[in-house]
């Protein structure tokens, strides 16, 4: 091990060092706290640079970690995602009074784990990596102590997290049981040349891991906290709980199917057959029966979780091409929907935004409404939006794969999405307000709107440089 | 291959059936004397006060936290000692590994000083 080692974790490093320093700056005598958000975001963009540009690809941590153009892509679109959420949160926590070097700090702690779980080689790392995510974001979920909602949210999450994490490792005990090993090559070779103890124990091995990855994605059924989790927690959290993990946990997944466990997936394809339908049927139905914002939005999630494991099910180049670009659409309109209901609840009573909270919006705020349009339009899927070409990949490559009847479902499904997207919309444009005057939109969310006008209808009407991004990393793997 | 695993079957009943079998036997066995002072709640042979459910003051958990979070360093000191002398012929890169975990625990340190978890008044 040497300073290769060392440069190719040079993001993840950058960016401990960073939230070890926002603990420094928080425990001051006098803390500075309007510098904080700087300071987090200045690991943030160093860190993305060295992602994007330093060191070579190629095995690092005695093939511990592997740096290739699959982990650089999702790296960096993680390190843009964990930028945008604190570019978010930054109003929000001044709003309510509890801005603090922990959230900051915390949330950079969450992205190394991201980052440290898509470059894994080895399922110890892709554990620890896990943790890593999964651990602040228990705090974060519980960060406002004075709610008893974000208590309630912290402790479910903890709670049903540690269980899942649970089912995961006692999946990499078997997994190791079988093939001795925990190494993603080792274990490649030991499965393709049949030289594993059972096979048996290794389907089981992966099925535990897949319930431990489910969880962290919110695949029915085991989405059941994902509801209370997103509306309880801070309202800036919402938005990176609902899509860091499933970011990485997505990538992740992907990438240890297309590596190791390929030649095995024919035993499984019923099961996430039936995982990615109950998952869009339930997070649909289920969203067209929610009053609150955060709750309709929190379910909307569980439902894209299910489209996305269309990909997980085929793993061929086309369908990881489509996971990519499904994602990173995914993950910035979510956040910026998440953003603009952090506005909407400044005047409400309940910290909770139903669809009436939107009433005349269009009048208050004509931008605001239109960004809320577009970002409901594209996770709805309505051409001309990036969201629209991301399903119409991720369909065409399950349909490809001769998946018919879950194509028909998901389409069904998307129809079905139509109603609840919509009625925020109907509401902010149809239906007058009690509220007539302007809400002060904070500088620190314009990035995230631009983030979503650029991805939803720039990649809509102009696809090209995100389709050779995305299909240029996944040929790393696939 | 089932097979190979059935050993720890019996191992298992054998564990089992000797929990139970001296439950059993000294539940059957067992004279039986109930006195006034016998059935008694058990407390340090004090005689017992009050309710038994009371609040513990928070800091009992946080000083718990603390303690097991700087115990289990020192758990991971060890390995890298053992490995020391041999990886440090390759060059200082463990020496530096170890020091910035120290220094990683170091700032949790000053943290919770800071933030007061060990002021007691």
């Amino acid at each position: 091990m040497g300073s290769a080692d060392i440069l190719s974790t040079l993001p993840e490093l950058v960016l401990i060092a960073t939230a070890l320093l926002l603990l420094v700056m928080e425990s001051a005598a006098e803390p500075h706290r309007e510098l904080l958000a700087a300071t987090a975001l200045g690991g943030l963009a160093i860190a993305l640079v060295t992602a994007l540009g330093y060191g070579a690809d190629g095995l690092y941590y005695s093939g511990m970690l592997q740096v290739d153009p699959y982990a650089r892509f999702v790296s960096a679109l993680a390190l843009v995602l964990a930028a945008l959420a604190i570019m978010v949160a930054v109003p929000y926590l001044r709003r309510t009074l509890e801005e603090r070097g922990e959230y900051y700090s915390l949330m950079l702690f969450a992205t190394v784990g991201m980052l440290l779980m898509v470059k894994a080689q080895d399922l110890t790392m892709v554990f620890l990596g896990l943790e890593l995510l999964s651990i602040p974001l228990y705090v974060l979920a519980g960060f406002y102590r004075h709610r008893s909602s974000s208590n309630e949210a912290g402790l479910k999450y903890l709670l049903l997290g540690a269980f899942a994490a649970g089912f995961f490792l006692f999946g990499i005990a078997l997994l190791y049981g079988s093939t001795g090993t925990t190494s993603y090559s080792g274990m490649a070779q030991a499965i393709n040349s049949g030289t594993e103890l059972s096979r048996v124990l290794t389907l089981a091995g992966f099925g535990l891991l897949l319930v431990g990855f489910a969880f962290k994605v919110a695949l029915a059924p085991f989405h059941m906290y994902a509801p209370d989790v997103y509306e309880g927690a801070p309202t800036s959290m919402s938005a990176f709980l609902s899509t860091g993990p499933k970011l990485a946990g997505f990538a992740t997944l992907l990438k240890l199917i297309a590596v190791v466990f390929a030649g095995t997936m024919v035993h499984w394809w019923t099961a996430i057959w039936i995982l990615a339908a109950l998952t869009m049927t339930v997070g649909n139905l289920a969203a067209l029966r929610q009053d609150s914002l955060k709750r309709m939005l929190a379910y909307s999630s569980v439902a894209h979780a299910g489209y996305l494991a269309l990909a997980i099910l085929v793993t061929n180049y086309d369908s990881g091409f489509a996971m990519l670009f499904y994602l990173t659409v995914y993950v910035l309109t979510t956040l910026a929907a998440f953003g603009i209901v952090s506005l909407l609840e400044e005047g409400e009573e309940s910290a909770m935004p139903g669809v009436e909270a939107c009433k005349g919006l269009a009048r208050r705020n004509p931008w605001l409404a239109a960004a809320f349009t577009l970002a409901l339009l594209s996770l709805a899927g309505f051409p001309p939006t990036a969201g629209f070409l991301g399903k119409f990949f991720l369909f065409n490559a399950t349909l490809d794969a001769g998946y018919l009847w879950l194509v028909i479902l998901a389409v069904l499904n998307s129809l079905v999405s139509v109603y609840y997207y919509l009625r925020p919309v109907v509401a902010m444009y149809m239906q007058p307000g009690k509220n007539t005057s302007a809400l002060p939109i904070p500088r620190m969310l314009i990035p995230a709107l631009l983030a979503l006008a650029v991805v939803a209808l720039g990649a809509g009407f102009i696809p090209a440089p995100l389709v050779h991004a995305t299909a240029s990393a996944i040929s790393a793997i696939l | 291959m089932i097979g190979d695993y059935l050993p720890i079957l019996f191992v298992f009943l054998l564990a089992a059936g000797f929990a139970l079998g001296a439950l059993g036997l000294t539940h059957v066995v067992g004279p039986r004397i109930k006195t006034r002072v016998k059935l008694s709640a058990y407390e340090s042979g004090v005689d017992p006060v009050g309710p038994t459910h009371s609040r513990l003051n928070v800091r009992y958990f946080l000083i718990g936290l603390v303690f097991i979070i700087f115990d289990l360093e020192v758990v991971f000191l060890y390995p890298w000692a053992v490995i020391f002398r041999e990886q440090a012929a390759q060059g200082p890169f463990i020496l530096y590994e170890m020091l910035f975990f120290l220094v990683v625990l170091l700032v949790g340190y000053l943290y919770i000083w800071r933030k007061g978890v060990f002021e007691w008044e």
